[in-house]
């Protein structure tokens, strides 16, 4: 099978994100199926960064650890990742800043020939890398004047051309003969998904990695309607947008951990007051700063119990771009239908890392919307129904008085501390998850794949399903993956694991949090396989735990 | 037109000789007046924060948003944005505005949203049982500072002032025929407008004699400058034994945060249309 991984390094701020994405196009163009994992640390300048991307036949969502080529614009790229070239790989490095064996190129001495500035050196050696493994000119000419901003296209081509020539053939990277796919990062198919679900508002303070969703959205604000606003932190954008919903606009936030920690007492209020909203919460490393730009699947337990009181929410962690666009739509019209917070659950490792898009693969999903008044006077915000759900209107409307209440209310929302309505109340909050529950059975809410007869199955939530998969094909396994994690999908989960005798949870975190809430409800863990070291699994890594731990 | 009463059959529990009374009246009577002149009653929204004050959202019969403690101003901000045609009224207490919420008071100013912020300023922690505020003058002996506080009061009008309010008034309970003029004119101001209604707390912080003989009405026309009108604000200073002004301070016409927001209505065919290309340009 044709796999193919290439790693490109140097300081932060030499462009190696974008460097990144131009290789991936690349390699899309070849009709590879993409995966890119961006590694970088918390500062601006100096620093090593840098990305990894893997082309595959087959839809692929995790890199491997052994590279065929390594690009090097410093001597730390060198040092931190030369073990990793496979025997017949080829470093490729930068003959001024780096020593190294395998393939020079003269960067500095190019860049100065054509009077460039520094940050070009990228697109030097990505001309090397091209002509290493036989990529043509032509290609690399087109996909540059695609990603390379016009005002510094022609300077970054000669570079790219001086690199291109100066480099030899080293192996030819096989044409797959198909077209390539779009190639997005799972923030953007956050985006582009809330966006199909009819989006209207987005409302976020900067934070890794849900900042550059928020920047994604304002990048796409005019075009698409979109109203994207920066509050003064955390505790605005979470009360800001229940003022947004109460007023009729299907709105949405987005955070870090540290962030929703301050959103969690309007997140109550959301429950309270029965405010739709969607929350997407990208996990980084933990507890407190932690390792800001690093993954980690820590805050399942947090959203699951975020908030004072008991009420109903809903929580999604998609496992790869499809999925986050998909779940993006559903998770809007869930909030909306049953008047709940809804929260997309998602990493660094998913948020900032870039996949192929299959565009055949999105279900369309028609937006659904809450129930609305009728026009029967007097208007009720929280009238008590079978499901729970009262019918909803917004400010404005004619004769409606629209009492929204953060307090015990009756149902005209008025402050009461009566205990026969109160109680009624409580449950009318929760009676809500029971109709969600039923709603999901007609979703899948569980994947499935690997082996499905096997009698072992890896188990996984969040970003981890395409390593799991991968190490479930190779090891014969079942692989099986909760993407709904809240209301918790019992029944397709027994589903799943029906006939596995052994079952391996494997989670980027310390102690098992998908595992501790499947004992809950009676499932059997058996092994438990950990990282938390801020680093996403390689498919070897993972092989290898899991094989540690096989009978 | 239909006459409501306006006044729910929620039962009040504020204190006999509470000041909120007269607010709760004088906003009736405003929304009375200002339906009378054109404005449908729909088109209000009260939002509040959690104190004595915020009982308000449950004894007016009009929309309502009961917040949290200090959050009502984003609140409000995020219905103001979304439905410009709506007159968005902030009543917050002077421990949730100036103390819980500052940073959204100064926020919502900075903007110049065009919302009201009414503060009923009672100088102390009613709900919570007599704790000092804020506002409350140095060596306030309240329950969590027993022997009196260590900290001046802060002049929330100066600080409204730098902080880009475009209308800023004071306003007293007790002075019911100043009140309601000052109401509507701030509710119809468009831009930030601020109201810092002096009241007094009949169980934990009854000065109101201590008002009565200090407080005046502002005779100078509403000033546009600065310098002139930080001047003036300082003449009483929370803490001081100063003349207290009552009425209009300040007030500037000046662009809205809403007025520099342009969004465009795009159909559900239209934004497919985008999701599709947006994908192409990502190949």
């Amino acid at each position: 099978m044709n796999d193919f991984s290439v790693l490109i390094g140097g300081k932060a701020g030499e462009g190696l994100n974008k460097a990144g994405q131009i290789l991936a196009h690349l390699m899309g163009r070849l009709g590879y199926r993409v995966y890119m994992y961006y590694d970088y640390p918390s500062l601006i300048r100096g620093g090593h960064n840098f990305s990894v991307i893997r082309g595959s036949e087959q839809k692929i969502a995790g890199h491997r650890a052994g590279m065929d080529i390594v690009l090097a614009l410093n001597q730390d790229t060198v040092d931190f990742h030369r073990d990793k070239i496979l025997p017949g790989g080829l470093l490729i490095y930068d003959a001024y800043y780096a020593k190294g064996e395998g393939m020079a190129i003269p960067l500095k001495q190019i860049i100065e020939q054509n009077k460039a500035p520094s940050i070009t050196a990228n697109s030097g050696i990505i001309g090397a890398f091209c002509k290493a493994v036989g990529i043509e000119w032509g290609i690399l000419e087109e996909v540059l004047h695609r990603d390379i901003p016009p005002k510094v296209l022609e300077i970054n081509l000669a570079v790219a051309r001086g690199g291109f020539d100066a480099a030899q053939e080293h192996q030819k990277l096989h044409d797959l003969g198909r077209s390539a796919l779009p190639f997005i990062t799972g923030n953007e198919a956050i985006g582009l998904g809330l966006i199909q679900g009819g989006l209207t508002t987005w409302v976020a303070y900067p934070m890794t990695p849900s900042s550059s969703l928020l920047h994604f959205l304002a990048e796409m604000s005019d075009k698409v309607g979109l109203k994207v606003i920066h509050p003064e932190n955390e505790i605005a954008v979470m009360n800001m947008a229940l003022g947004f919903a109460a007023a009729g606009e299907r709105v949405g936030v987005g955070t870090s951990g540290g962030g929703f920690c301050l959103m969690s007492e309007g997140l109550s209020l959301a429950g309270m007051s029965e405010t739709p909203i969607v929350i997407m919460m990208g996990q980084r490393t933990g507890p407190s700063t932690g390792l800001p730009t690093y993954t980690g699947q820590t805050e399942y337990h947090f959203l699951r119990h975020a908030g004072q009181g008991e009420f109903s929410r809903f929580i999604v962690a998609p496992g790869d771009a499809n999925e986050a666009f998909y779940w993006s739509t559903v998770a809007l019209n869930l909030a909306w239908k049953f008047q709940i917070p809804a929260f997309i659950l998602t990493d660094k490792t998913l948020s900032e890392g870039g996949y192929s898009f299959t565009i055949d693969e999105i279900r369309k999903v028609p937006v659904e919307d809450s129930p609305r008044w009728d026009g029967t006077l007097p208007y009720r915000r929280y009238a008590f129904t079978e499901s729970g759900v009262s019918p909803l209107t917004e400010y404005g409307r004619e004769k409606a008085v629209v009492k929204v209440n953060g307090y015990y209310h009756d149902p005209r929302g008025i402050t009461t501390e009566d205990p026969g309505i109160v109680a009624p109340m409580q449950e009318k909050l929760l009676r809500k998850l029971q109709g969600l529950d039923q709603e999901l059975v007609s979703y899948d809410t569980v994947n499935q794949s690997g082996s499905s007869g096997a009698v072992v199955a890896l188990v996984c939530w969040g970003s981890n399903k395409g390593v799991c998969q991968e190490v479930a094909e190779h090891l014969g396994l079942r692989m099986v993956q909760p993407v709904v994690l809240w209301p918790f999908p019992v029944d397709s989960l027994r589903r799943a694991l029906e006939g596995t005798s052994r079952v391996i949870l494997v989670e980027n975190n310390a102690t098992g949090q998908l595992a501790a809430m499947m004992r809950q409800y009676g499932f059997a863990v058996h092994e438990q396989i950990h990282k938390y070291d801020g680093r996403p699994f390689t498919v070897e890594e993972l092989e290898n735990r899991v094989k540690g731990v096989l009978p | 037109m239909t006459e409501r009463p306006l006044i729910t059959d929620a039962p009040n529990t504020w204190c006999p000789g509470c000041g909120n009374f007269a607010l709760e009246y004088a906003f009736r009577d405003v929304f009375q007046e200002l339906q009378k002149e054109g404005i449908s009653l729909e088109k209000f929204v009260l939002v509040t924060g959690i104190g004595c004050h915020a009982k308000i959202a449950d004894y007016l019969d009009v929309n309502s948003f009961y917040a949290i403690h200090g959050r009502a101003i984003p609140v409000a901000t995020g219905i103001k944005i979304a439905r410009p045609d709506l007159h968005v009224i902030c009543c917050v207490g002077d421990g949730d505005a100036y103390a819980e919420g500052l940073d959204h008071l100064i926020f919502g100013a900075k903007r110049n949203i065009d919302i009201t912020v009414v503060v009923h300023n009672n100088r102390v922690y009613g709900l919570t049982t007599g704790q000092y505020t804020p506002t409350s003058p140095l060596g306030f002996k309240g329950r969590s500072t027993p022997a009196g506080t260590l900290e001046y009061p802060l002049n929330p009008l100066e600080l409204m002032l730098t902080s880009g309010a475009t209308y800023i008034g004071r306003g007293y309970t007790k002075n019911l025929k100043l009140l309601r003029p000052l109401l509507k004119d701030a509710i119809l101001h468009k831009g930030f407008s601020f109201l810092d209604v002096l009241q007094i707390c009949a169980t934990y912080y009854d000065v109101h004699s201590m008002y009565d003989s200090l407080v005046y009405e502002v005779k100078e026309q509403p000033g546009e400058s600065y310098e002139e009108v930080i001047k003036r604000l300082r003449e009483w200073d929370y803490n001081n034994k100063a003349p207290i002004g009552l009425g209009t301070y300040y007030r500037k016409e000046a662009p809205t945060f809403n007025d520099r927001i342009t969004v465009m209505k795009v159909s559900d065919r239209e934004r497919e249309e985008i999701i599709r290309r947006v994908l192409e340009e990502h190949l």
